[in-house]
């Protein structure tokens, strides 16, 4: 890539990220009270999206081997308990990608 | 900014500190390994700062991505700043040129700073938050460029470091999980994309367009009943 389509690429990220956070500030700033509908899908689409992009992320397990999918499998279940124990952000990221890339290099 | 309301602001920024040393380190590594230069880790820790979105910065900027599709996911992955907006709007009032700053530098973790803490007697508020935003901003900066720095030097075999992208959003999922008493929507978020990824397959993400959809579509239609359990004063969950 040339520099030019990395600062463009970049460029893009930045703008569509501050639109996200400016956006309701832009249409309730001065005092309108957000739609019902608004604050719903503001309450529920969130976890929703989480899911989503966690079956974004899977999208390119493959079945036709083991070592397709039990590593990112193997690795997911590993973070989930991880977290589910220890509750500690970077412990259950770390420890878990650490593993992964163990599983990748070393193990298939 | 003055040193008083730096010195006020600063313990309640170390949880923080903590969390965005870390991501931001694991974000510089990513970026190294994929061969992108420090600078570009630095730059996009400045203008972006988004870490979920960083992430997926670098899947995008090391897959060369279509602008378009870039600008779609970055939405889709920064949705949830709508969110965070919304409850925000009265806080920021009469933050003058201060204001865009908060807006922009609006993080999970800052958004949850900012709806805890108040400011202790004697310290301006807007300052507060304000110093609060750029403390939280600047870790997030300096543990990119640590992390930037040091994959470009130290040689190891960095396959797989991309699964962090994973291992994040596994961890807000679980937290999401526990704090709420509903999982329809994360049920629904799951069998929706899931159905899509097996219709239209998963080149370049762009099933995420028509999943989003039905994403839509599903909370509407199971608008009432979510609703009457949320405001139900058990509670309840949906079998």
């Amino acid at each position: 890539m040339t520099i030019t389509q990395i600062a463009a690429l970049i460029a893009v990220m930045a703008v569509v990220t501050f639109s996200t956070r400016a956006l309701p500030f832009l249409l309730f700033g001065r005092g309108g009270k957000p739609p019902k509908v608004v604050l719903y899908l503001g309450r529920f689409l969130p976890p929703a999206v989480i899911a989503m992009l966690i079956v974004y992320c899977y999208r390119s397990v493959s079945f036709t081997a083991v070592s397709g999918w039990a590593p990112a499998f193997i690795a997911g279940a590993a973070v989930v308990s991880l977290h589910l124990w220890k509750k500690n952000d970077m412990l259950s990221i770390v420890g878990g990608t650490i593993l992964y890339m163990v599983l990748v290099q070393v193990v298939f | 900014m003055d040193r008083k309301t730096l010195t006020a602001a600063f313990p309640h920024t170390i949880p923080v500190l903590m969390g965005y040393l870390s991501i931001g380190v694991v974000f510089g590594w990513m970026m190294s390994a994929a061969g992108f230069a420090p600078v570009w880790s630095a730059v996009m820790s400045v203008s972006i700062y988004a870490g979920s979105g960083q992430y997926l910065g670098v899947e995008l900027l090391s897959s060369a991505a279509p602008l378009a599709d870039a600008a779609f996911l970055t939405l889709i992955i920064n949705f949830r700043h709508l969110v965070y907006g919304l409850s925000m709007l009265e806080k920021f009032q009469g933050m003058g040129w201060r204001r865009a700053y908060m807006i922009f530098s609006l993080t999970d973790e800052t958004y949850a700073l900012l709806s805890g803490v108040q400011a202790p007697d004697g310290v301006d508020e807007k300052r507060f938050y304000l110093a609060i935003a750029v403390l939280d901003h600047l870790y997030w900066i300096a543990g990119s460029i640590l992390g930037a720095a040091a994959g470009s030097m130290i040689a190891i075999d960095t396959e797989g470091i991309d699964f962090a992208m994973t291992a994040l959003f596994l961890v807000i999922a679980v937290e999401q999980w526990r704090a709420n008493t509903c999982h329809a929507p994360v049920l629904l978020g799951a069998a929706g994309t899931l159905a899509c990824l097996l219709a239209f397959g998963p080149d370049n993400g762009r099933f995420l367009i028509p999943a989003l959809a039905i994403l839509v579509a599903g909370l509407l239609l199971m608008r009432p009943r979510l609703e009457r359990l949320e405001t139900s004063p058990e509670g309840g969950e949906i079998p």
